[in-house]
């Protein structure tokens, strides 16, 4: 039984808009909660990576590849941030990446969709980057120091990625031929759904929100941002000239906001629990990466230590 | 004479929680605590501080200038990494 008077103290220094920092008290929930969602996040950009690395070698032009390129460089930063914000909290980087190759821990479930057309690409970055976004603005005020830092920087950098996807989505949608457009129309159709997933169940159902909200470590509901996010969105969409696939999507003069069908969340599930069209294969991929790259990181230590070694003999 | 010296001790000071601790400067001290004393006391005087880093000198390696233009070399030709690179419509919104 934890300090009753400790966690007033820290509900009241939370309350008042402070941040805490790694060496403060902290309740054992707030740490336990911080851990699971940081580390989520963190192998979310690590396996966000493999979508769009399915076509970086088959970009349309050299332009959009180095584009590319340099986005999924960017998330494998982005997941740097945040295995190091996870770690002020106590945790071992390898016990975390453990967890995320044995299939113990989870990421986001938008990243088990396949990317089938380079439309996909396009959508992602428009869709899944701007989603990402949304959550992740509001993070910044998360009420823990480390994450809400490494948050900034990731915002800082992300807004390119949706800029790209966008231009990519104009370029078929708006100025391409009509099988362009088509490509352009499928993509967003597979696309749509899965983003508005993104933020999780809806707010009756959400395990963990009310405490998490209480002390601050999320700042909007799921129902909040996904609300914003199909705001933002419609109006690109039309712009581009793609339909939105959901019949019960219009405009509601009175609430200021568009309304929108039934999310479908037996699909949501499914691929929650490892069930989605490519879950396995993206822990394929992962688990074989990080097998390969085992004589790197070996040869690495090895080097550093003979190094570290011939000094010492020359020091003496 | 010199071997008696005390360390050198880079300084870092976080002004606020929320904010990243920030070097603040150096100074010679015989150990990790009174490192930290003495940075209390002439970086904090004025309330500038609600945490103090004291990391030894000799143990941060640094980059070297000479070595500027082949380290940042590669970012000079990636303008497509800045947001403003992307034309975006003014009719969708921010973005």
């Amino acid at each position: 039984m934890e300090n009753q008077a400790l966690l007033e103290r820290f509900q009241n220094y939370v309350d008042a808009e402070n941040k805490i920092e790694a060496k403060d008290w902290m309740p054992d929930g707030y740490r336990k909660t911080l851990v699971r969602q940081i580390a989520q996040h963190a192998h979310s950009e690590v396996v966000g990576m493999l979508p769009e690395g399915n076509w970086i070698s088959r970009a349309p032009s050299l332009r959009r590849k180095a584009i590319l390129i340099s986005k999924v460089q960017d998330e494998a930063g982005h997941g740097l941030y945040l295995y190091s914000a996870c770690e002020t909290l106590g945790v071992e980087r390898d016990a975390l990446i453990e967890e995320l190759l044995s299939g113990k821990a989870k990421y986001s479930s938008i990243f088990n969709y396949p990317t089938v057309s380079w439309a996909d690409i396009g959508a992602i970055g428009w869709l899944v980057d701007g989603a990402a976004i949304v959550n992740q603005v509001s993070l910044q005020r998360t009420s823990y120091g480390p994450y809400s830092r490494a948050m900034v920087r990731i915002c800082k950098e992300e807004s390119f990625h949706q800029r790209q996807g966008y231009e990519i989505m104009i370029a078929l949608a708006k100025n391409g031929n009509e099988a362009q457009k088509r490509m352009a129309q499928e993509a967003f159709n597979r696309w749509w759904w899965p983003s508005l997933m993104m933020f999780g169940p809806s707010d009756s159902a959400s395990a963990h929100s009310g405490q998490n909200m209480a002390w601050k470590i999320k700042r909007h509901s799921n129902d909040e941002l996904r609300q914003k996010f199909v705001d933002m969105t419609v109006p690109q969409a039309e712009y581009l000239g793609l339909t939105i696939p959901d019949k019960d999507l219009k405009w509601n003069e009175s609430t200021g906001h568009y309304d929108f069908g039934e999310i479908d969340w037996t699909e949501f599930n499914e691929v929650v629990k490892g069930n989605g069209p490519c879950n396995k294969q993206r822990l394929q991929t992962r688990n074989k990466a990080h097998e390969e790259g085992a004589w790197v990181r070996e040869a690495a230590m090895a080097y550093a230590r003979k190094q570290e070694e011939r000094q010492a003999v020359s020091a003496a | 004479m010199s071997n008696s010296n005390w360390p050198l001790w880079e300084i870092f000071i976080r002004s606020k929680n929320g904010l990243a601790h920030k070097h603040a400067g150096s100074l010679h001290a015989a150990d990790a605590k009174m490192a930290i004393e003495n940075a209390r006391d002439v970086y904090t005087r004025r309330m500038e501080g609600v945490s103090i880093w004291v990391v030894r000198s000799s143990d941060i390696v640094a980059s070297s200038p000479a070595d500027k233009d082949f380290l940042y070399e590669p970012a000079n030709d990636k303008v497509y990494r800045h947001p403003t690179f992307y034309e975006i419509p003014p009719e969708v919104g921010h973005m």
